[in-house]
C-alpha cells in the first residue's frame, strides 16, 4: 500500500465503485453497435476498399504506378512507414516505460494505446513489403540457405535490420497487449449470456480464473514485458533512423538521427493516441476514466518531446553550417528555402510552434484545443519524414539529376486506404474488445479515485493512509 | 473426480487480507484466493513464493544472444564471406542491433511460453471458475472440505467472523 498526495488530482472521477468499471467498460462489448460506431466504421470501410483497389494496382503493374523517378527513390512509401512506425511508439511508452516509473494515470489509457501500437505496425509494415515490388518473394530478407536463390542476407544493412527490429517489436507488442487482455476477457466471460460470446471470450480468456498465484506470475510477466519493451522500441526508431544516417546522403548523414526519431515517434505517437482517445472517451461515455488529467499529463510529453524535436531541427541546421561541407550546406538551405520549402514550414509551424501552445495549462486541458493540436502534430510529422526523404534525394550531387516528386493518385491511395485500415481495425477492437483495462483501474481505484459517499471505509480502517486523498 | 469447497465471498480487499492471515493463524488450509485485479501484499500473506519466471526470461535471452551471434558469424564469416563495404567478414558492431532484437524475442517468448504452461493457460471452453463474481468485484477465499476432518460449521463462522459477507459450498470437478 502506497501514500498518495492528497494535491493529486483523482484518476477515476464519478465515485465509481468496482462492479461500475466492470460495467461502463463491459457496456459498449455487450450492447449492440450504436450508430455513431456503424457511420464511422462504413467510413473506415471506404478507406479500406481504396487500400484494396491501390495495392492491387501497385502488385498487378508494378511500382511504375508510383511517382518515384530514378532520383527520388523513396519518397511516400518510406515517408508513410515512419511516420506509422513512430505513431506505434506512443502505445509501447504508455504501457511499458511508464509502468516502470510507476505511473499510474497510465492505466486506462494504455490498452487503446497498445492496440493503436499493433494497427500502427501492420500499416507501416505495409509499404515496406510493397516497396520490393514482388512481395510474394518477401521471404528473401529471412536468413534463409542459397539454394532459395540468394546468398546469405547481409547482416551489415540497416535495412536487414529493420526487419528484425520491426517484426521484433510487432511480435512483442502483440504478446504484452495479449498479455493484459486475458483477464479482462475473462471478466466479459463470466458475464456473457450468449453462447457464442461466452464460447468466444472462453477461447480468448485461456480459462483465466485469477488465483493470487496466477496473478503473481502475472505481474512478473508484465514487469519482465515492460522491462524488455522500453530497450526495444528505442531500439526500433533507432535503428529506422540509421536506414538514413548509414548512408552517405547529405541531409541523412548525421549523428543526431537515433535520438531526434526517437523523440519524433513518441511526439507523434502521443498526439495519435490524444486524437483516438478524446473521440473514444466521448462516444463511449468514458469521460470519469480518461480525465482531463490524463490529457493534460499527455499533453505535458508532448511539450517536452515537441521541444526536443524543435531543438533537432535547429541543431541539425547548425551543424550543417558549421561542418563546412558545400554539399550538406546546400541540402538544407535547400529544404528552408528549395522548391519544397512549403513542406519544410509546413514541419517547422506544426511541430515546433503549436505544441508550445501547451505551456498555458488553459490549453493543454482544452479538449478543443488539444484535439486540433494532437492533429497539426499528427500533419507535422508526417512533413517531417517527406522533408527528410523528399527534399535530401531530389537534388543530389549532379544537377542533371535533379528531379521532383509528385505523388499519382495510387501513391495517394495507398497512404488514405492505410488510414482507412487502421481505423477498420481500431473500430473493431473498440467494439470487440474492453478499450479500458479494467483490471489495472480496479488496482488503482483505491488510492487514486475520487472517493464520494463510503461510510464504511473509516469501519475496515485497516489501511488509513490510501484514503487520504478523499476530496471533499 | 469432485471436490468439494467452502468459499468464503469478501468485498474488500484490506478485510480479505487480515481475514487470510486469521484464517491461516487458526490452521486451516487455503486451497486458494480470487480476485479480479492483483492485490499487492497478498504473496506474503497467503505465503505465495516469488515466481521464477525471470530466471526463465534471462536464459531464453541468453539462448537468443548466443544464437543471434552464432547465426551472424557463421553466415557471414565462415559459410559464405563476402567483403561488403571493405569492411571485415566478421564486423561486430554491425551485428548488434541483431542480437539485440533475437535476445528481446527469444526472452519474451520464452517467458510468456513458459508462463502459459506453469499457470495451465490454453484455449478452452471449459473454465472451473468458483464464483463467477471474482472477475467482477467480490474476492472469493477457496477452502478445501475433506469429508469427515473439515468441520463445515465451524469452518462458516472462521469465515463469517472475519468480515466474509457470503459463505457457500461448492463442488468443483477437478
Amino acid at each position: 500500500m502506497q501514500h498518495v498526495s492528497p494535491i493529486r488530482e483523482p484518476l477515476v472521477t464519478g465515485g465509481k465503485t468496482y462492479h461500475d468499471i466492470t460495467e461502463d467498460v463491459c457496456r459498449q462489448v455487450e450492447a449492440k453497435p450504436n450508430a455513431r460506431w456503424a457511420a464511422a466504421l462504413a467510413v473506415a470501410l471506404v478507406g479500406l476498399a481504396i487500400f484494396l483497389y491501390s495495392t492491387y494496382r501497385t502488385l498487378w503493374y508494378g511500382i511504375g504506378e508510383w511517382g518515384l523517378n530514378k532520383t527520388v527513390g523513396w519518397a511516400w512509401d518510406i515517408t508513410n512507414f515512419v511516420w506509422w512506425v513512430g505513431i506505434g511508439h506512443a502505445g509501447t511508452l504508455i504501457s511499458a516505460i511508464l509502468l516502470l516509473f510507476r505511473q499510474k494515470w497510465r492505466t486506462s489509457i494504455n490498452r487503446a494505446a497498445e492496440a493503436m501500437t499493433i494497427f500502427a505496425v501492420i500499416c507501416a509494415a505495409m509499404f515496406p513489403v510493397l516497396h520490393m515490388g514482388r512481395p510474394w518473394l518477401a521471404y528473401w530478407v529471412l536468413p534463409l540457405p542459397n539454394t532459395f536463390g540468394s546468398l546469405w542476407v547481409n547482416f551489415n544493412s540497416p535495412l536487414l535490420w529493420d526487419v528484425f527490429a520491426i517484426s521484433t517489436y510487432f511480435s512483442v507488442s502483440l504478446v504484452f497487449w495479449y498479455i493484459g487482455l486475458i483477464p479482462d476477457f475473462a471478466t466479459i466471460r463470466d458475464r456473457a449470456t450468449g453462447p457464442i460470446a461466452r464460447r468466444a471470450y472462453s477461447i480468448l480468456s485461456m480459462g483465466w480464473t485469477g488465483s493470487a498465484k496466477a496473478w503473481s506470475r502475472h505481474e512478473t510477466v508484465s514487469l519482465i514485458l515492460a522491462g524488455l519493451c522500453t530497450p526495444l522500441v528505442l531500439s526500433v526508431h533507432t535503428i529506422v533512423s540509421m536506414d538514413f544516417a548509414t548512408s552517405v546522403i547529405p541531409g541523412w548523414h548525421t549523428t543526431i538521427f537515433p535520438p531526434y526519431f526517437v523523440a519524433g515517434a513518441i511526439f507523434s505517437g502521443f498526439a495519435m493516441v490524444l486524437t483516438l482517445m478524446i473521440i473514444t472517451r466521448k462516444t463511449f461515455k468514458l469521460e470519469d476514466y480518461i480525465t482531463l488529467e490524463h490529457v493534460e499529463s499527455m499533453n505535458k510529453v508532448i511539450i517536452l518531446t515537441g521541444s526536443i524535436v524543435g531543438v533537432a531541427y535547429i541543431t541539425e541546421f547548425f551543424i550543417a553550417w558549421y561542418s563546412g561541407v558545400e554539399y550538406e550546406q546546400y541540402a538544407f538551405i535547400n529544404r528552408a528555402t528549395g522548391p519544397y520549402w512549403w513542406a519544410y514550414w509546413s514541419m517547422m509551424t506544426c511541430n515546433v510552434i503549436t505544441p508550445q501552445l501547451f505551456w498555458f495549462r488553459s490549453i493543454r486541458r482544452s479538449l478543443t484545443a488539444t484535439f486540433i493540436i494532437s492533429i497539426f502534430v499528427n500533419i507535422g510529422m508526417w512533413f517531417e519524414r517527406f522533408v527528410i526523404i523528399v527534399t535530401s534525394l531530389h537534388r543530389d550531387f549532379l544537377p542533371s539529376s535533379w528531379a521532383m516528386f509528385s505523388p499519382t493518385i495510387i501513391d495517394i491511395g495507398v497512404y488514405v486506404g492505410t488510414i482507412g485500415l487502421f481505423f477498420t481495425l481500431f473500430l473493431l477492437f473498440a467494439k470487440f474488445f474492453p478499450v479500458i483495462n479494467m483490471f489495472e483501474v480496479k488496482a488503482i481505484l483505491k488510492s487514486s479515485s475520487e472517493v464520494k459517499h463510503h461510510p464504511n471505509d473509516a469501519m475496515h480502517g485497516t489501511n488509513k493512509d490510501s484514503h487520504t486523498n478523499t476530496h471533499p | 473426480m469432485t471436490k468439494k469447497f467452502v468459499l468464503g465471498i469478501y468485498d474488500d480487499e484490506d478485510v480479505l487480507l487480515q481475514a487470510i492471515e486469521n484464517v491461516r493463524a487458526a490452521g486451516t488450509k487455503i486451497y486458494e484466493v480470487f480476485s479480479p485485479y492483483p492485490i499487492h501484499g497478498i504473496d506474503d500473506v497467503l505465503g505465495v513464493k516469488r515466481s521464477r519466471l525471470p530466471i526463465v526470461a534471462f536464459f531464453c535471452g541468453l539462448f537468443g544472444m548466443s544464437f543471434a551471434l552464432w547465426m551472424q558469424i557463421w553466415m557471414l564469416g565462415f559459410d559464405w564471406p563476402m567483403i561488403i563495404g571493405g569492411k571485415p567478414h566478421i564486423a561486430l558492431p554491425a551485428f548488434i542491433p541483431v542480437t539485440f532484437e533475437l535476445t528481446v524475442l527469444c526472452s519474451a517468448f520464452g517467458m510468456v511460453i513458459t508462463f502459459f504452461i506453469v499457470t495451465k493457460l490454453k484455449p478452452s471452453f471449459k473454465v472451473n471458475v468458483f464464483d463467477k463474481r471474482s472477475t467482477d468485484d467480490k474476492y472469493v477465499m477457496a477452502i478445501e472440505v475433506k469429508e469427515g476432518v473439515t468441520d463445515i460449521s465451524a469452518l462458516n463462522n472462521l469465515l463469517r467472523s472475519n468480515g466474509a459477507i457470503e459463505v457457500n459450498e461448492k463442488e468443483v470437478i477437478k
